[in-house]
């Protein structure tokens, strides 16, 4: 008999599954890749077969024009692969179409987590605790500081900073898949009805989401617009964008971003920042740890993010983990 | 508090200096008695609270959270009194409303090194995140929120439509939360008076050189000591001694307190005396003797024999109660010199005036300047009029050429402020030998500055990537790569291991080029030594 998970591995590349020989978000091309959702570091084309959710292949079709090989999940599905391997897609509520893998094997469960949150999102699942024995979980913003606020809060300073300047528009930096589509649908959720501006490289993203049945009101592109029309409105571009010459065209912007890093003023203030909206699409550390203990597995083992303290957490409360010390995964502008 | 930690987290996120001035501005005229003057304490430096460091924020926190965790997060966030107001434990059951700045301040200067740890946490608990971090920088001084203190006294000045200069006059009369100060500003009361007090007056400063070429019937030029510059004020019968910050630094210097008993203002360059080789002028140690005395509230009688200070005169500001600032230079450096006789020699004298034929002959006799004293040249107008701060094309300084050594990069570390996160502040060394037989690298100096925001991301990831070992938040590279590095002066030191110590190190270029074994030796930076 094999020793008990020697069946998964993980390697520099991605996480392999030895008996099936499928890879989980490889970093490099491979025959089969499992694939936990759209983002850039998870998912990439050039691989034989992806089995992903519905979703989440759209999105990698958009986004990398790969068209060949997908092979669809649903939430809640269970595939068989080779070599006598179970893989069960669960939702993560991370953006839309994330999934949780969970794997089964010779009665052994493991749940490798992609990216998750906890959080309720209008544009996404929420995640769903799945009892196993490793927990495989990333750490990006796995530090005890950081704490994301209600959603509502943030919408609140967002929505009052554009009142105070009509004669302004409010920019805000958004990672261009889920971040600036759950922004869109919680400020429509806080009743903002007036139409939203886009950067050009938004648009496509939206349209999916729309297609998917994510309301996002009425949307706009920038380069259809005047300045003058933009007065008073929220304009949403990629992170990139903010301090480009691009948003020359834009009514005197106030410089907004959306993300979990805007919880450390010196990180606002690196990327000239004027209102810091703490967003993310990431578990804080309570929803971490929270999670951890919910799930309550043998043992944890971290991908990615601050794995030293999670790690320490760990140690402090008694419970196995490890850190893989996987590449290519980068904290994204989240 | 609310409202004034509501201004520091605005200032923090503005970077436009009008937006700026608009904000402070706005707080001083919508906030009442004392608490904005308070406020304008903080924002100038002007506040410390004698029970409260760095250390004690450091001590209270790891009583509440694991040290491990808080280290992490002290190091990824790059400033003690955020990553505190952070972590601070929410407290439990109803807590009183937020304390004002004056409660806030009074409770502070209430607090002694034995109830500090009881205190604090009272305070802190009334107070959300950003509450919390104003209070702690309130209560550690230095708000570091892009804010001078000039900035913050012209904010002063715009808010009540008073001069600034005036300000800046009463200023150093007065002491935080500045009651007198806003009666006359704000409310219309008499200016608080100032004729029989021996006050700061704003130093008149220069701008860099740099491609320039002067005239010299038009300008003076006389050499730039390397010492601190300091203003002397003796009025009814006080004396004070100033730096160029305007902080008062008598007890520091009580040798010049008791050499001043004329009525004047006097501006020039503290000095120690010391051994010392190649000066003409004589009788002035390098600045590492100075450092010696700085920052110390009290003089041994041995630091007083051994390293006693001087001061190097380049002005006279006042005399006899007559203001000469309205006077030409030219003038004003007569009755300097008139005035000199009075004073005793042993702790005064002349900052010499340098002739030359032109610029270019003034260029060589910069370039042969081998006194370690000297940090270069300044270039007078002889009839600038002596104005507060720097007026274009009055005063330049025309510092020496910098001397440059290649070193290798060994270890790293991650900065703070702007650059949390990006490993920013780097030790590097020279070789003890032949690199080629074998010899090892020994640390000489440490460099925070000199490259651009593009370098500096470039060079975050060599660290990240060429890592070889950690210890604590210390990155040790693979030596892989050299920097030319520019200083001012090199010193024997006992601190270190290689027995040298830099002056104002930075980093003239970076070598992405250059085989680390063609970096120099520790040989190389020893012959600098000029002293």
């Amino acid at each position: 008999m094999a020793a008990p998970f020697s069946w998964i591995r993980p390697e520099p590349h991605g996480v392999h599954i030895v008996p099936a020989d499928v890879w989980i978000d490889p970093s490099k091309p491979v025959d089969t890749a499992l694939v936990t959702h759209g983002h850039a570091d998870h998912a990439r084309g050039g691989h034989g077969t992806t089995v992903a959710t519905p979703e989440t292949l759209a999105i990698m079709e958009l986004r990398y024009n790969t068209r060949e090989g997908a092979a669809p999940v649903e939430y809640g599905e269970t595939i068989r692969l080779k070599g006598r391997v179970d893989a069960t897609y669960i939702p993560a509520g991370h953006v839309l179409g994330s999934a949780q893998i969970l794997l089964e094997h010779a009665g052994e469960r493991v749940v490798i987590t992609g990216d998750y949150k906890r959080r309720a999102d209008p544009t996404c699942p929420p995640f769903e605790v799945t009892p196993c024995d490793i927990f495989i979980t990333e750490a990006t913003f796995g530090l005890p500081l950081f704490t994301h606020p209600p959603i509502e809060d943030e919408m609140g300073k967002l929505l009052a900073r554009l009142e105070a300047h009509p004669d302004r528009c409010v920019l805000v930096g958004a990672y261009a898949l889920g971040k600036a589509q759950r922004v869109i649908a919680e400020l429509r959720a806080a009743g903002h009805d007036q139409p939203i501006y886009l950067h050009g490289a938004m648009e496509k993203m939206c349209r999916l989401y729309e297609d998917f049945g994510v309301d996002l009101g009425e949307l706009r592109l920038v380069s259809d617009h005047d300045k003058d029309d933009m007065r008073s409105s929220i304009v949403v571009c990629p992170p990139s964008a903010l301090n480009d010459r691009w948003s020359r065209r834009l009514p005197d912007p106030i410089t907004a971003m959306a993300s979990g890093w805007m919880r450390v003023r010196q990180r606002a203030r690196q990327r000239n920042v004027e209102l810091p909206l703490v967003i993310s699409d990431h578990a804080d550390w309570g929803e971490l740890t929270r999670t951890i203990q919910e799930v309550d597995p043998h043992e944890t083992w971290i991908t990615h993010g601050r794995e030293e303290a999670l790690l320490r957490w760990h140690q402090l409360h008694q419970r196995r983990a490890r850190a893989l010390a996987l590449v290519g995964y980068e904290d994204e502008d989240d | 508090m609310e409202e004034f930690a509501a201004l520091i987290d605005a200032l923090v996120y503005t970077r436009s200096r009008n937006e700026k001035l608009r904000l402070i501005a706005e707080y001083l005229q919508n906030t009442g008695d004392p608490d904005r003057g308070w406020a304008m304490g903080a924002l100038t430096d002007g506040l410390d609270f004698k029970a409260v460091k760095s250390s004690t924020i450091r001590n209270l926190l790891k009583e509440r959270i694991d040290p491990v965790l808080w280290s992490l997060s002290r190091d990824f966030v790059g400033d003690t009194a955020e990553t505190a107001s952070l972590l601070w434990p929410d407290p439990l059951g109803d807590v009183a409303p937020p304390p004002s700045v004056s409660e806030a301040v009074e409770a502070l200067e209430g607090m002694t090194r034995a109830s500090v740890m009881n205190e604090l946490p009272k305070l802190l608990d009334r107070l959300d995140p950003p509450g919390r971090y104003a209070l702690f920088k309130l209560a550690t001084g230095g708000m570091r929120v892009g804010v001078s203190s000039r900035l913050a006294k012209v904010a002063f000045a715009q808010a009540f439509d008073v001069s600034v200069d005036e300000v800046e006059e009463y200023w150093h009369a007065l002491e935080p939360p500045f009651a007198d100060l806003f009666a006359w500003a704000a409310d219309g009361a008499d200016p608080p008076d100032t004729a029989n007090m021996p006050l700061f007056k704003p130093f008149m400063l220069a701008h860099p050189l740099e491609e320039t070429v002067v005239d010299l019937a038009e300008y003076a030029a006389e050499w730039k000591w390397d010492g601190i510059r300091v203003q002397l004020v003796h009025v009814a019968g006080e004396t004070r001694v100033y730096s160029r910050s305007g902080d008062d630094i008598s007890a520091t210097f009580p040798e010049m307190v008791d050499a001043l008993d004329i009525p004047a203002v006097l501006d020039g360059e503290l000095l120690v005396r010391g051994v010392h080789q190649g000066g003409e002028e004589g009788g002035a140690a390098s600045f590492n003797a100075l450092q010696q005395r700085l920052g110390r509230k009290t003089v041994s009688k041995k630091m007083l024999t051994e390293s006693p200070a001087f001061v190097r005169l380049y002005d006279v500001l006042s005399l006899g109660g007559e203001d000469l600032r309205g006077l030409p230079w030219h003038q004003r450096r007569e009755r300097l010199e008139d005035l000199l006789p009075r004073l005793p020699d042993s702790h005064f004298d002349l900052s010499q005036l340098v002739e030359a034929r032109d610029f270019d002959h003034l260029a060589q006799i910069r370039e042969g300047a081998r006194d370690d004293a000297i940090e270069g040249l300044m270039l007078k107008r002889r009839d600038s009029l002596y104005v507060p701060g720097r007026k274009t094309g009055l005063w330049y300084k025309w510092k020496r050429d910098p001397l440059l050594i290649d070193c290798v990069l060994m270890y790293a570390q991650r900065g703070s402020g702007k650059r949390s996160s990006f490993y920013s502040d780097y030790t590097f060394g020279c070789w003890d030998g032949d690199p080629d037989e074998g010899a090892d690298l020994l640390p000489v100096g440490k460099a925070y500055s000199g490259f651009t925001d593009e370098e500096l991301k470039k060079l975050d990831r060599h660290v990240r990537q060429k890592t070889i070992n950690r210890f604590g938040p210390v990155r040790e590279t693979d030596k892989s790569l050299v920097f030319e590095v520019a200083f001012d002066s090199v010193h024997e030191s006992k601190r270190h291991k290689s027995g040298l110590a830099m002056r104002f190190p930075r980093i003239h270029r970076i070598r992405w080029d250059k085989p680390v074994h063609e970096a120099d030796r520790i040989e190389a930076l020893r012959q600098l030594i000029r002293d």
